[in-house]
């Protein structure tokens, strides 16, 4: 058995795990919220149980909608499952050649994103189309942020293929304390917050009219769909956190340097499902235990924020040029 | 038989041939059958000269290259023609363009029997159409053969006459229905005056090096490009830019396209934007790299001219005004509400990309690193050819809307989804691709591009080092805005429910509309999905545009710099690991999309129940109440109020009775600032010119006796200076 095999069976395991671990992930954060500002919660598992309620809802599309609304949950949910397929979480060892790049996984983010903000549209109310255009807007100037971004960590690595960037970053451990790193770490977290609707981007939590982004574009969406947007959009944070995770703090993931044999590739998975559930899950806690403390931001402050980020990217890649020695 | 024995000895001397006699042959069918009839023919004969150059490009990909001197046609002028990969790169995106344009024009020109009237929108759709006319068809096929003759030309003088029936062709196309639409008389001469203008550029450009290496084929000119001085290099290079640069839409030289690609009956701006836009880039590659490589490029040994600083100079002006044109073209399709006005300024957006790449290849070329150079030529080339693909459909796709509804305005349209599919379908794969997003043929380019912007950092230095970042910056907030725009156009213009009369009529086009939007929707899905098919010949083409490569980078294997190779259908770059396999991508979305749905259908309830949009307490909800593509561009239009200028006009109009009954008016308009800035008060001080120049001509014979001999002195005193 070699590491190919390790490859393949991460990647139908990754998304797996993440589709059932992501409910957690927001149960988590939840709690820790709940904790922080002195309630009970409603534990852990509370978002697998809404899950469950929504899904034997009968689902109800607003009249004169048509299959766009239909399709979009779907859609969602089938883009947030490609990253988690082709993303290495568990494993470097590539199964699937020329889909691992980070600028397509970036891509096909924002396929889910533009599916929703369609079926915004598509439901025909004010509501629908001010979520929409909110989303769009944020999602656009995320953008430059996002790629240069993807720049930045890919200047040492001499590639943009996510797994060639996390096998780097692991041989050569300095790279993760350059300052390259730690500017395109913090860009990365502004990205994840604007790109899943955290605060101060938007609120999660809020459905009042005048400044709800996301829950604006879902609110036609009942039952089977709910769940399906629901879900879509948590692995998004579940997979934009591991991603974060990974590319930052990238030991216990999975490789070909573990050795051959089932044990060896078994124990490598195992070790690297525990050591991605362990991450994230501080990751998730620690943005939980921050945003206690943050309001959300008006929408007009948003692109200072993201301007700013943007230049926290520009800087990361002069500094990828000018403090290491390129090739 | 064999397929080697199916192809003839000279296969790209029969397509050229081939194209001249079909060209032929569609003008005089254009011009002698009856009305009736007319449609058919040179519809489908000029489809047929489009799918001839379609096949000439193909092949001069593949690597059949051929001229051939024809002197003596037209005394004392050199007509030389000739193919190469680069030439076949754009005989190709004519041709593509033109056969699903020519197909779709058949139903498009057609009385429109199957449509209702509203309101009086459509006189011209329902009397005989004037783009169905004898002069409209000649003047299609016309067109299209400039177009490709532009591209096989081998000489200075082949070539301009190829740019001028070109332009001619197009400019009595654009007018094609001044009658019905005053606004199309104001496009008219807009169009007029820049595509002139761009001409006497071009030709001067041409002229300069015509008359520095004493002939007009190219490869004397190349040859003797070596030589030029730095002054005349400059002329040209200059010259080049603003006559190409015109034609291509590139800022500030734009203006013509959001006036003449609206106005224009549809399948011609399809055409124009899709294929026309496209030749400017084609002389900047041609005259700007090709044919002045020599003198410009830095890696001759001699080093002789401007040598590396002006060919890094060439390339960074390419980039900054390629990131310009993106940039501004983007933001000002965002806020558009006309929904033909946003396509062409997406063109404006396209054409910005490509350059962005032309520029990459230039500096990195001038770097002394032809492979990564080859990566960025071979980049701009298939986004030239994607949008190609793209544009021309939705151009399509809006002349179907627009024959369907009279409407170009998104604010008054939407509810088309369910009035007309099959055109709803077409236009969102065209959106999608416009949009840049997997599985759209243009993620692959822009992809492509974006690699090539990230390696080529690699080059070295710290232009290099700044530049590439902003480059990506610039492509990258690009992207996020064409998303944006295209999200816009489909969602308010397709969706949701009718916002006028005659949106909520609206019927699907006839079958032959709907086959030439086909043909150009199965361009984008093999583009999509195997663009490795076209990698081959567009490193080829990228070859042409790296003639000393040979010379400078020995050690390199091959005589030719595989910048990108196809992978399994997919793309990879040669030495680099950067891959992309986008049927894998497309394969994975749709499992994991067929996955979730049956999911979700077995653990749920499957039924699906139909019920009122929540309407805040209210019951109905009016289409009023709907957000509009105006509401919906406002934040950007916000952010980025400082470059877009709009014009608001907030009116309230009391009544007697302060609290009731009060009307207030809203309106806004977002005009061109470039347009507003630089070409209004140019034009206010032309005019003045003019007025005050009357002053010298009174009517009194002495002056102009007098001025008549002020004129000879003048001239004997220049002959014998």
């Amino acid at each position: 058995v070699s590491g190919g095999a390790g490859g393949l069976v991460a990647a139908v395991v990754q998304p797996l795990l993440l589709a059932a671990g992501s409910p957690l992930l927001i149960g988590v954060m939840r709690s820790v919220r709940a904790r922080v500002e002195g309630r009970v919660g409603g534990g852990v598992l509370q978002p697998w149980r809404d899950l469950r309620k929504l899904l034997r809802k009968e689902p109800v599309s607003a009249a004169g909608t048509s299959w766009v609304f239909t399709a979009a949950p779907v859609v969602l949910m089938a883009s947030s499952l490609v990253i988690a397929v082709v993303v290495p979480y568990l494993s470097t060892d590539a199964v699937l050649p020329g889909t691992g790049d980070l600028f397509a996984v970036v891509a096909v983010l924002l396929v889910g994103t533009v599916a929703l903000t369609l079926a915004g549209l598509d439901t025909g109310t004010a509501f629908g189309g001010m979520g929409a255009s909110r989303e769009v807007t944020v999602a656009a100037l995320v953008e430059p942020t996002v790629l240069l971004s993807v720049f930045a960590l890919s200047v040492p690595a001499g590639s943009s293929n996510l797994a060639a960037i996390i096998r780097h970053r692991l041989s050569v451990p300095d790279t993760l304390a350059a300052p390259t790193s730690l500017l395109a770490l913090v860009a990365l977290v502004v990205v994840t917050i604007a790109e899943t609707g955290r605060l101060p981007v938007d609120n999660p939590a809020t459905h009042l009219e005048l400044t709800m982004i996301h829950e604006a574009m879902v609110l036609e969406y009942a039952g089977r769909d709910l769940a399906l947007v629901e879900w879509g959009s948590w692995m998004r944070l579940g997979v934009l956190l591991g991603l974060v995770a990974n590319l930052f703090v990238p030991w216990g993931i999975a490789g070909t340097g573990d050795g051959t044999g089932w044990a060896a590739v078994t124990g490598g998975l195992l070790l690297a499902a525990v050591a991605l559930v362990v991450k994230v899950g501080v990751l998730g806690a620690l943005l939980a235990a921050v945003e206690v403390f943050l309001a959300k931001i008006r929408l007009f402050r948003v692109p200072e924020l993201l301007a700013g980020s943007l230049v926290l990217a520009f800087l990361a890649v002069s500094a990828a040029y000018f403090l290491l020695p390129v090739e | 038989m064999s397929p080697a024995q199916l192809i003839p000895p000279d296969p790209i001397a029969a397509g050229v041939a081939g194209q001249a006699v079909l060209a032929v042959a569609a003008v005089v069918a254009a011009v002698v059958l009856p009305a009736r009839s007319r449609a058919v023919a040179a519809g489908g004969l000029s489809a047929l000269l489009g799918v001839g150059g379609l096949v000439t490009g193909v092949l001069a990909l593949a690597g059949y290259e051929w001229s051939r001197g024809v002197r003596g046609v037209v005394p004392a002028l050199d007509l030389t023609l000739r193919v190469d990969a680069l030439s076949g790169v754009f005989c190709l995106v004519v041709g593509m363009v033109a056969a699903g344009a020519a197909v779709y024009g058949i139903g498009y020109v057609r009385p429109g029997a199957n449509v209702h009237d509203h309101g009086g929108f459509r006189d011209h759709v329902r009397g005989v159409s004037p783009a169905g006319s004898r002069t409209a068809w000649a003047g299609f096929a016309v067109f299209v053969a400039g177009m490709q003759l532009v591209v096989v030309a081998g000489s200075a003088a082949a070539f301009v006459l190829g740019w001028e029936l070109m332009a001619a062709a197009s400019l009595l196309l654009v007018l094609t229905e001044h009658r019905e639409h005053p606004a199309v008389r104001g496009a008219g001469l807009w169009y007029a005056g820049m595509t002139q203008l761009g001409f006497l550029a071009v030709l001067g450009c041409l002229a300069v090096l015509v008359v520095h290496a004493g002939a007009g084929d190219f490869a004397t000119l190349r040859a003797a490009s070596g030589t030029l001085g730095g002054s005349q290099q400059v002329v040209v290079a200059g010259l080049a830019l603003v006559g190409f640069g015109s034609k291509a839409g590139m800022v500030p030289l734009h203006v013509w396209l959001p006036r003449a690609h609206p106005e224009a009956p549809s399948h011609v701006s399809a055409v124009m934007s899709g294929a026309m836009v496209k030749l400017g880039v084609y002389g900047l590659l041609r005259v700007g790299v090709d044919l002045l490589g020599g003198g410009l490029s830095g890696a001759g040994p001699s080093g002789a001219g401007l040598s590396g600083g002006g060919a890094r100079a060439w390339g960074l002006i390419m980039l900054a005004v390629g990131a310009g044109s993106a940039l501004y073209g983007i933001l000002q399709a965002v806020v558009a509400t006309d929904l033909k006005r946003l396509l062409a300024y997406s063109t404006t957006e396209n054409v910005g990309l490509i350059l962005v790449g032309v520029g990459a290849g230039q500096l990195l070329a001038a770097s002394g690193r032809p492979e990564l150079a080859a990566v960025a030529y071979v980049a701009a080339l298939l986004h030239t050819v994607n949008h190609a693909a793209f544009k021309g459909l939705l151009f399509l796709g809006a002349g179907s809307v627009l024959r369907a509804t009279g409407l170009r305005n998104l604010d008054a349209l939407g509810g088309l989804v369910s009035r007309m599919p099959v055109t709803t379908s077409l236009v969102a794969v065209g959106a999608l691709a416009a949009a840049a997003l997997p599985p759209g043929n243009g993620f692959v380019s822009e992809w492509l591009l974006l690699q090539s912007l990230v390696h080529g950092q690699a080059a070295g230095g710290v232009t290099t080092a700044l530049v590439m970042p902003a480059g990506v910056a610039v492509v990258a907030l690009t992207a996020g805005l064409a998303v944006a725009t295209f999200v816009k156009a489909f969602g308010t213009g397709f969706l949701a429910r009718p916002r006028s009369a005659a949106a909520a009529a609206a019927v699907d086009c006839p079958p032959t509309m709907r086959a030439g939007m086909l043909l150009l929707a199965g361009a984008i899905a093999v583009l999509a999905v195997a663009p490795a098919s076209l990698a081959p010949g567009l490193d080829r083409a990228a070859a042409v545009l790296l003639p000393q490569q040979n010379a400078t980078v020995a050690g390199v294997a091959g005589s030719r710099a595989d910048g990108v190779v196809g992978s399994g259908g997919g793309l990879a770059l040669q030495g680099l690991s950067a891959r992309l396999q986008p049927l894998l991508v497309l394969v994975l979305l749709v499992v994991a999309a067929v996955l979730v749905a049956s999911v979700a259908r077995l653990w749920g309830r499957p039924r699906r129940r139909d019920a009122l949009a929540w309407g805040c307490g209210g019951e109905r909800l009016s289409p009023r109440m709907e957000y509009t593509a105006t509401s919906f561009a406002e934040p950007l239009q916000r952010v980025f109020g400082e470059v877009l200028h709009p014009e608001q006009d907030l009116a309230v109009i009391p009544t007697a009775a302060p609290y009731l009954d009060r009307r207030v008016r809203f309106s806004q308009r977002v005009g061109d600032a470039v347009e507003t800035a630089a070409y209004r008060p140019a034009l206010g001080l032309l005019w003045r010119l003019g007025e005050s120049a009357r002053g010298l001509a009174p009517g009194s014979v002495h002056r102009y006796v007098g001025y008549a001999f002020a004129a000879l002195l003048a001239v004997l005193v220049a002959v014998s200076w």
